[in-house]
Parts: C-alpha cells; structure tokens; sequence
C-alpha cells in the first residue's frame, strides 16, 4: 500500500504559475527586445551615429513606460469621470486616507525613477565618453554662420545665412568636435545625430560623434542669437574614409587652396551685401 | 437661475447666528466709494479683483501675441511679420505670460482675495504693502510693455535674456532696459506679496485653524511665497547685473572682461526653476479644491498632498541646471536625478487628484471640467518632462518644439485650473454665477484647443523644428503640423473670446447666495461677496473643512486616523 511519492503540491503551483508568466509576459517582452523594429519610433528616429542610436533607444523604452503609465492613469481618470458621476443627492463616504495605497503610489513611483536614472547613466556615459580619434573639426559659431576647420590640414569650410557651409566628415571613424563661439551662445545641432550642444563664447566644448551613415545632414542654430538666428543653417556631409581623404587633399594644392578661399570670400561678401552681418571680416581672426 | 445648478443642491438652512463664534461686530464700512476706492483701498479683495483685471487682460495681451506667432508660422516662408517683430513678439509673449500673467494672477489675484478668507483673517497682514504689490506690479507691466513704443522696438532676447546676447552691444535700444526695469517692477511686487502671504498664514489664522487644517490652496500659497523669498532675489540680484553691464562697464557675464556668459544661466535658472513651481503650486491648490468640492469628499491625501508640495518646493532648488544639460558645463547626474525625483510628489498628487474623485458623486460644472482637464493635461505636461530630465533625450530635444510642447502643455494645464478658479471662486468674489452653458462651450474650445495646439508640436520637435525661428524654407513638409497647431491656437483664442462673453452676459446677472457649490472651506461661510472685514460669524474649525462640517454635521470629516465616534466625543466635548 505504498503511494507514489508525489511532488510537493504547492511547487506544481508555482511551476504552473511560472510557465503561465513565461508565456504571457516574458516571451513577447523578449520578442520585443529580439526584434528591434517591433518597437514603435514614438516619433523619433535611429539617426545616423552611434550614440544617436543608442540615445534612440533609450527614448524607445522612455516612451513605452511614458504610455504604459500615462494610459493607466488616463483610464483611472476616465473610469472615476464615468463611474462616479453625481445621480442624486446623495452624500458619498468621505473617506481621505488608504496608507498602503498612499505609499505604493510614493514607493513604485521611485523605483521606477532609479530605473530610469540607471538606463540615463549608461548611455550618457557612451554618449559623452572622448575616446582618442584620428580626426579633429574645430565648429566656430558666429552671427550668423558656421566656421569649420580641420586641424592638421589646410581644409576649412564657412558660409552663413543664405550661403550655407557644408562640413564633411568621415564614416565610420570616431570624430572629435572642438565647439567655440565668437559673439554669443549658439547651439550646434544635428537631428540626424539626435544631439546638440551649445556654443559657448570663451569655452571649448568637446564631443566626439561617430557616423555610422553616409549622407547629407541638415544641422541648424537652436540656441536664439539675434535677428538672423532663423537662417543659421549649415550641412553635414558624411563620406567614406577614402573620400574624405580626396576632400582633405584637395586644400593642398596651392592653387585649389587660394581658389576656395576666394571663393569663399566673395560668397562671404555676397551674403553680407543681402544680410547686414554685425562686425566685420575680421570676426573670424578673433 | 435652476438651470444653472443642475443637478440641484439641497443647501442647508441658514444657521441662527448664536451658534457660531461671534467674530466682529456689524461694523459698516464708510470709505471713498467708486475711482477714488480703486485707487486708495487696502482692502485685499478690492486689490485682489484689480489684479485679476489687470492679469487677464495681460492674458489676453500675451494670448494676441501668440496668434500673430502661430499665422507667422502657419507658411514655411511667413511673411506676416519681419524677423526682428517675430523676436520682439515671442520674447513679450513669454514674459507677458509668465511675468505678468501667470504669477500675478496667481498670488496677486486668487491668493490676495482667498486666502485670508480661507484661514479667517479679516485682511493681509500688512494691507498697504499689498496695495503698493499691486502698483508696482501695474507699473512694471506698462514699463516691459512700452518697451513696443520706443524707436528699437521690445526686447527681443527671448523670455530668458541669455548673456550675452542681451549685452548692449548685441541688444542695444531701449526696449531692452525696459524689460529689466518692468521685470524689476514686478519681481518687487512679488517679493512683497511673498512676504505678506508668509505673515499672513503664520500669524491671522482663525481660532482653531492649526497648520494641518489649512486648505490645500493655502499649504501651497504658503509653499509658493516661501518660493517666491527664497528665488525672486536671486532674479532682482542677476537683472541689477545684467543692467551694470548694459551701461555701468561692468563684466559680469562678458567674456572680455573676464566675466563669465553661463553665469547668467545659472543665476536666471535658479531663479527660474523654482519659478516654475511658483507659477504651478498655486494652480494644483485650485484644481484641488475643485476636485473635492464637486466630488462632494474630502481631499484624498490631505497630509500626503501637504508634503509632496514641500518636496516638490525642496527639489525644485536643486535642479535648475536641467535647463543647461547642453552648455557641457554642469554635472550631469546631479541634476538628472534631482529632476527625475520630482516626477514622485507629483506623480502622489495626480494620483491624489483621482483618489479623491474616486467613489465620490462628480457634478460636472465648468469648474469642475477645467479641474479635470487640468490633470489630463497636466499629465501629459508632466509626462514629457520625465524625457527632459534625462540628458541624453534632453540633447536632442533642447531648443526644438518637443520642449515648447512640453511646457505649453503645463502651462495651459495652468490655464484651465486658473480659469475653473474663476468659475469657481468667481462668484464668492462677485456675488454672482458665470453661465454654464457658455461655460461648459468654453472648456471644451479650451480643452480640445490645447491638445490640439500641442501635439503637432512635440512632433515638429522630434522632427527636428528649432524653437525661435520665424521661417522653415528648408522643411516646407512641417507645414501640415504647424497648421494643425496654429487651428489649436485659434480655438484656444476662440475659448478666451467665449471667457469674456460670458463675463458680459452673465454681469450681475445670476445671484450665487453665500455656498452655491455646497462648498466645504472657510471662504464659503461668509456673504458672497463677503463684508469689509470678511466675516461676521465664524463655525467652529475642527478640520480643514469648517464649512461642510457646520452644513453636514453627519458626515464631517473623519481626520486622520480617528474613528468617527471618537471624533464626535471631541467634538461635543469642546
């Protein structure tokens, strides 16, 4: 009469209760984490280097607690709206505290903000990292136009208002920006690297971007700077190695040298005759 | 006049006075009647009513500026306006808004006429310094405003005059030093209306009335004036700099001279912050009220409503540079972190909010309605700023519409809270109801305007739109969102129009009687409007509903952790 030894009740409980778990949450959580692409953009986009994807992310996951919790709180608000609305004259219970509940809405709330934090800290700590690069651009803001220049080599791009500059830079390749401003506070940005930092005068400010896409960007002033602060656009042309390496050469010939810059010059002219620039020429030899 | 208050409230009958606490004597009040009582009273409520007129034509002034704003913006290549109009017009619209609107209307208006009246007090504790708040505010608003009238124009530096660019040499002309003498003026004007709410709360309670049964308006009027001692002079200090290096040769925040630009930022912003909680303190105080009020129960919370405004009022001190995640010269974590936190106090007062419409019977008045819209929109505000709070999300949105998005949507979660106060209190101070029906059109103008105004917006942002800019050539596709957003503005500005409407038709039209809501703190145990020393008679205060507990006697309120028949043993007893 010996009966067979049976698993202990409650561990088939609990083994059942894990599977159903697995089943309901953990699976489409992991299939949403697989496949990257089943997670709305909520609006944003990967961009085109390595921390504007990273940042992209972090917005992704933002956004979905953002929804999750914005929805639960708008159907709570919709649920009292509807179920609570006055019929008679009646008098409710005049209850004004539930401590458990009072300190669950004050524990998770917490929680969830150190969660936040954390995932803040680890892509920060990507985004503003300044690992050793091979290339350098020097970004002068002025009113109301960019000054590019690339240490090391004779190449340099300017422009302003309605004659825009176009910086080139390599892909693929970690590029360390030097940020400077000669009058007031503009702000460099970049939608296409999901970033932007001021320029600050009397401060250097260093980033290091690494572009994963070749193509050309729209960058423009955020930081208000004046009248034509509308019109202080510039482009990112991103390019292979090789291509770079042709773009930077082409400033070494003397003569293609003299030729840009005077181009440039007249371009500068041109542009100040349509836009009254404050300050002169001279702006940039500051 | 039924129709009004539907569904009908059965109001109590009027007690006989010998069982209230005889206060004051039948003193009839003889001073200077019509202009010449404008302009010399003392009396809060007549300065009060001064201020609401004056800060929502400020309303209606910065709401223009703003639809010149959004038809500028409705074509890529607006045309309507030039690009130094469309920097005058933004810079006066914020600082119309934010200077001499939200604030004043606030603690200037709202609080100056209720709170006194919520704790008992026959006025402010010193009634000629808030006269003198009320002129100094009055002149400021005409200084910053003629900025407009001088040869160069407003100032044209954006609400917060970055250094160095409001330097005399990048923003030469009068307008400019117009805008820091008004800003001057007014900043004054607040110290002092700081400091007479703070005298005010501490020494004119009723008998009775102890700190935790205080209204919740009151706690967070109190909160916002110590807010207001603790960052105004920071602001006062900062123009006094910024107008030394204007015409004194001063160097404070140029480069030449060996000054230092981010420091206006950090002065500017730790004035600025806390400046955003002094704005939105005082309008979850209204909304609060309303909640309670017409879901006929008590404030869900009290005590944890009471700290987490403290807490809010603590953080918001220590998290100014979150507005300076991308000059690269602060600490980063910090800051994120400190700023992260706040979304804890304010995530227990929405959830407060709804606690206490929870089970109870909801009348859906006009009030009633902004009070909810309030919370929606404000979750939504809020909600976006979580993103702001988080560097890396804050460099690719700062200085684009996803932050314009973001804070609209908590101001005009402000707007419909200050406007439900109007209906709300608005009779207490008149003697007379708004129409509801016109009412109700207006919240929804309101309502719908703002959620449509907005989320184009925070679409632009993401997109990549710059903020401050009067043109878009290069993207001429924004043209759809900004269109849709500009249709938001108009309806908006329609729900204003519809405001002042309502204000004309209903003009002495629907008598209120003393508690038309059936309402449940002190304010409403007096006439409507009430007497020149607020009060006759006072009801015993044994919570922070007086009112509703001298009408409802059956079911006043519980307190905190008392059962109702020890409760009822204390009462009798005393």
């Amino acid at each position: 009469m010996q009966t067979p030894a049976l698993p202990p009740q409650g561990a088939t409980v609990r083994a059942r209760r894990w599977r159903r778990l697995r089943r309901t949450v953990a699976l489409p959580l992991a299939a949403l984490a697989l496949s990257g692409c089943t997670v709305p953009s909520f609006g944003a986009s990967a961009g085109a280097s390595t921390s504007s994807k990273s940042v992209f992310h972090l917005w992704q996951w933002f956004s979905i607690l953002a929804v999750v919790i914005g929805g639960f709180v708008c159907l709570l608000i919709l649920y009292a709206v509807l179920r609570y609305r006055r019929k008679g004259d009646n008098i409710p219970k005049q209850s004004q505290y539930h401590i458990p509940l009072e300190l669950a809405y004050t524990v998770v709330p917490i929680l969830i903000v150190f969660g936040l934090f954390a995932a803040t800290l680890v892509v920060e700590n990507k985004e503003t990292a300044n690992p050793t690069t091979n290339v350098t651009i020097n970004v002068n803001a002025f009113q109301w136009g960019w000054k590019f220049t690339y240490p090391g080599t004779n190449a340099f791009v300017y422009g302003q208002t309605t004659q825009n500059p176009e910086m080139v830079m390599p892909v693929g390749e970690n590029v360390h920006f030097n940020l400077t401003s000669s009058d007031v506070i503009h702000g460099f940005y970049v939608k296409a690297f999901n970033f932007s930092r001021y320029a600050l005068p009397g401060v250097k400010n260093e980033f290091t971007i690494m572009a994963q896409n070749t193509g050309t960007y729209f960058g423009q002033c955020t930081q208000l700077c004046g009248l034509y602060h509308s019109l202080m656009w510039f482009r990112v042309k991103v390019v292979s190695q090789s291509e770079y390496a042709a773009w930077i050469a082409t400033f070494n010939n003397p003569a293609d040298a003299a030729a840009a810059k005077a181009a440039a010059k007249t371009t500068y002219q041109q542009t100040s005759a349509i836009v009254p620039a404050k300050g002169s020429t001279t702006k940039f030899g500051r | 006049m039924t129709d009004l208050l539907d569904p009908p409230v059965q109001l109590p009958p009027v007690p006989p006075a010998h069982e209230a606490i005889e206060e004051h004597g039948h003193d009839e009040h003889h001073g200077p009647t019509g202009i010449l009582k404008w302009i010399t009273t003392t009396d809060h409520k007549v300065i009060g009513l001064s201020y609401t007129i004056t800060s929502v034509i400020m309303l209606v002034i910065g709401g223009a500026f703003a639809e010149i704003l959004r038809a500028q913006l409705a074509t890529p290549n607006g045309t309507l306006v030039s690009f130094a109009q469309y920097n005058e017009l933004f810079t006066m619209h914020g600082s119309v808004m934010i200077y001499l609107f939200a604030g004043p209307f606030a603690f200037g208006a709202l609080a100056n006429i209720m709170v006194p009246i919520q704790i008992g007090a026959p006025d402010m504790a010193f009634p000629r310094l808030n006269a003198l708040s009320y002129w100094l505010y009055l002149t400021g608003a005409i200084t910053m405003l003629s900025g407009f009238f001088t040869a160069g124009g407003a100032a044209n530096f954006g609400w917060v005059a970055y250094a160095p660019l409001s330097n005399s040499v990048n923003t030469p002309g009068a307008g400019a030093d117009l805008w820091i003498g008004g800003l001057l003026l007014t900043g004054f004007s607040a110290i002092f209306t700081g400091v007479n709410l703070c005298a005010t709360i501490f020494y004119l309670r009723a008998p009775g009335m102890t700190m935790f049964r205080m209204p919740i308006f009151t706690w967070n009027m109190l909160v916002t004036a110590i807010l207001i001692l603790l960052a105004f002079p920071v602001l006062t200090a900062g123009l006094i700099m910024l107008y030394c290096d204007r015409h004194f040769g001063t160097h404070i925040f140029s480069v030449q001279g060996g000054g230092v630009p981010v420091l206006w930022q950090h002065i500017f912003w730790f004035w600025g912050h806390p400046e955003v909680y002094i704005l939105a303190l005082p309008f979850f105080g209204m909304a609060t009220e309303i909640l309670a009020v017409f879901s006929r129960k008590p404030v869900f919370g009290y005590k944890g409503m009471v700290f987490a405004t403290l807490s809010i009022a603590a953080l918001s001190l220590g998290v100014w540079a979150h507005h300076m995640f991308t000059t690269g010269v602060v600490l980063l974590p910090f800051f994120s972190i400190m700023s992260l936190l706040i979304a804890v106090p304010t995530g227990i007062k929405i959830f407060n909010w709804i606690g206490t419409m929870w089970r109870g019977e909801i009348w859906f008045s006009t009030a009633m309605l902004m009070a909810i819209g309030f919370v929606v929109t404000f979750l939504i505000g809020g909600l976006t700023g979580i993103y702001l709070a988080s560097p890396p999300l804050d460099f690719f949105t700062h200085d684009t519409y996803f932050v314009v998005a973001h804070f609209h949507s908590v101001v005009m979660a402000l707007v419909l809270a200050g406007m439900g106060a109007l209906y709300y209190w608005g009779p207490k101070i008149t003697g007379y109801l708004l129409n509801e029906r016109i009412g109700k059109l207006q919240f929804w103008f309101l309502f719908i305007g703002t959620q449509v105004f907005t989320f184009p917006l925070y679409i632009l942002g993401l997109e990549g739109m710059p903020r401050r800019v009067a043109v878009y050539p290069h993207d001429p596709q924004w043209k759809f969102l900004n269109d849709l957003s500009t249709f938001g503005a108009v309806l908006i500005g329609v729900s204003t129009i519809l405001f002042v409407v309502n204000v004309a038709v209903s003009w002495k039209r629907y008598p209120a009687g003393d508690n038309p809501w059936d309402a449940q703190t002190l304010e409403w145990f007096t006439t409507s409007p009430p007497p020149h020393h607020n009060f006759y008679r006072l009801p015993q205060i044994r919570s922070e509903r007086p009112t509703w507990d001298y009408n409802h006697p059956e079911h006043r309120s519980l307190g905190h952790g008392t059962h109702p028949e020890e409760h009822h043993d204390e009462v009798s007893s005393s």
